[in-house]
């Protein structure tokens, strides 16, 4: 080191960051404990043995033309329970959004006609939605299965419900995070609150709610062969079928066509949204 | 329609004084540019003017009544007999010009036909009609996207054309047009104005395009009223007063020379009462 020449600055940055990582992992800790999370289990010969003898039975892939017109129309149902299960999920969450933003709040504005009603209507309105979403489609599901017996009507229901409440709530965002003036000028204008929000906010908003409602439904296509394992039809149950019975042939089977399923849902979506926006 | 201001402030959210005492008895069927530098309050003036802000404090009457004593419905009727042109249009990218247009008649027309015109537009002949006098009849079905900002301006302007209110208020209406299409069209807003016999006050950047087309000029400077004249007693020092914290130049269409420089030069000779009113 030359005399006279400073040793250059240590980084200021550096004990915050070792701290950061130390904490990280101290947090991280009682994680892996409380899952029992132990990867040494997992390379045990004993436990090797069954994945293996299980992976085993996976090949060679069910064939049988009479299995694979079962998948198929499991497929078609699966795809059939996604999207009907997002029409109606799509009908509710329109309306409640809308009644819960407030960016199309006359009362802004001035006096709006039925004002307090709004007001005291939004707080549960909201909560609703709350509680749809909040409450995994999973346990929709059950729910409806005991309701309405097994099969996709239930996978139907629990879609609808469950992404209502997720659909509300981000299409709520969507409006108010959008270009509010063009609905601003309907109302000032003379327009109705649905005046202004079908000429104001939803040629705003379009775009990025066909794009996310898009992606929603992909969503529900890997959620309705969730649901399946607890009845509520499609590809999900017979999948369940076959592992009890532990046919891994027909396991594969159908993952491989719930993975195409999945590829078509992508290329159908990417196509929408180039369409659309 | 008829408009009487009397000591208006008004004091924004920011808590920015944006008008401070203004007082202007507006006759049935006048025609008034406001001129002035910006920030002195034009917009915020003709935003009270079209019953979309609502003043600190003074009394404003729309039509002989104060539109913030009004119920929730005749508010939003008398909304409807407004027609704002607004300086950067509030118009959803992705709409189409009929739908933009048509949307200037939403408050007459209730919920229903609003509604029913977003499926197919319900007057086309006049939406084109409208568009026709400001030379974009042949874009009618284009997207607002699609148009460049003073394109969009004048679809702006065909809106309120095809409103037909009994006020027209506009916001620099010609701010991003040319010299000749700035003319054309304030030319057209004062004809409408005077075939119809409605009430027109538009705020003007151009001083020569307020002198050369309205009976009435009020120059508005820090949120107060500095002279209201006829164009042929406004004077070179009244303007210089008006616009002196600006620049020590008038801002001008397009450079020329100002419309009436021999009248005004005698008005500058013998002005004895600057004021005018």
């Amino acid at each position: 080191m030359q005399v006279g020449v400073a040793a250059a600055p240590r980084d200021p940055a550096l004990p915050a960051r070792v701290a950061l990582v130390a904490v990280g992992l101290l947090l991280l800790w009682p994680a892996l404990e409380l899952t029992e999370f132990d990867p040494r289990k997992l390379f045990e010969p004993s436990s090797l043995q069954v994945m293996g003898r299980f992976l085993g039975t996976f090949f060679p892939p069910a064939l049988g033309q009479e299995f694979l017109g079962l998948v198929l129309r499991s497929a078609l149902e699966t795809l059939a329970l996604a999207t009907a299960g997002m029409a109606l999920a799509v009908g509710l969450a329109l309306p409640l959004a809308l009644a819960v933003s407030d960016s199309l709040s006359i009362s802004r504005i001035g006096p709006a006609p039925h004002a307090w009603l709004r007001r005291v209507l939004r707080a549960p309105l909201r909560f609703l939605l709350i509680v749809m979403r909040s409450i995994p489609e999973i346990v929709w599901a059950l729910l409806f299965v005991r309701a309405v017996g097994l099969g996709p009507a239930a996978g139907v229901l629990a879609i609808a419900i469950n992404y209502a409440g997720m659909l509300g709530k981000v299409y709520f965002e969507i409006f108010e995070a959008g270009d509010t003036r063009p609905a601003r000028a309907i109302l000032e204008t003379g327009g109705g609150r649905l005046h202004a929000f079908f000429y104001g906010v939803l040629p705003v908003a379009l775009p990025e709610l066909v794009s996310y409602s898009v992606y929603r439904w992909e969503c529900a296509i890997r959620a309705s062969v969730v649901m399946g394992f607890v009845g509520a039809g499609g590809l999900g149950q017979q999948m369940e079928l076959s592992m009890r019975m532990l046919e891994g042939g027909e396991v594969v089977t159908m993952l491989i066509v719930f993975f195409a399923l999945v590829l078509l849902a992508d290329a159908i979506s990417a196509l929408l949204r180039k369409v659309l926006t | 329609m008829k408009l009487a201001l009397d000591a208006l402030h008004l004091v924004l959210p920011g808590g920015k004084r944006a008008l401070a005492g203004v007082s202007l008895e507006v006759a049935h069927g006048e025609r008034i540019a406001i001129i002035g530098p910006s920030g002195a309050g034009k917009t915020s003036l003709l935003r009270l003017l079209g019953a979309a802000l609502r003043p600190s404090s003074g009394a404003l009457a729309i039509a002989d009544v104060d539109p913030w004593a009004l119920t929730a419905r005749a508010l939003q009727k008398l909304r409807g007999r407004i027609g704002m042109i607004h300086q950067a249009p509030p118009l959803p990218p992705r709409q189409r010009l009929v739908t933009a247009v048509l949307a200037g008649r939403l408050g007459a027309w209730g919920l229903w036909r609003g509604l029913a015109s977003l499926a197919y537009p319900a007057d086309i002949a006049g939406a084109r009609e409208s568009l026709a006098r400001l030379d974009l009849a042949e874009r009618l079905f284009d997207r607002c996207d699609r148009l460049s900002g003073g394109q969009l301006q004048r679809v702006g302007v065909a809106r309120v054309l095809y409103q037909r209110p009994d006020l027209i208020l506009a916001d620099e209406p010609v701010s991003a047009l040319d010299p000749q299409l700035a003319h054309q069209t304030v030319g057209e807003l004062n004809r409408e104005a005077q075939t119809r016999g409605v009430t027109l006050v538009a705020s003007l950047h151009a001083v020569d395009l307020a002198l050369r087309w309205f009976p009435r000029i009020v120059g508005l400077r820090d949120g107060a009223v500095a002279f209201d004249c006829p164009p042929l007693r406004v004077s070179d020092a009244m303007l210089h007063d008006l616009y002196a914290t600006e620049s020590q130049t008038i801002p001008l269409q397009g450079g020329e020379p100002l419309a009436h420089p021999e009248p005004m030069a005698r008005a500058a000779r013998g002005a004895a009462t600057p004021l005018c009113r």
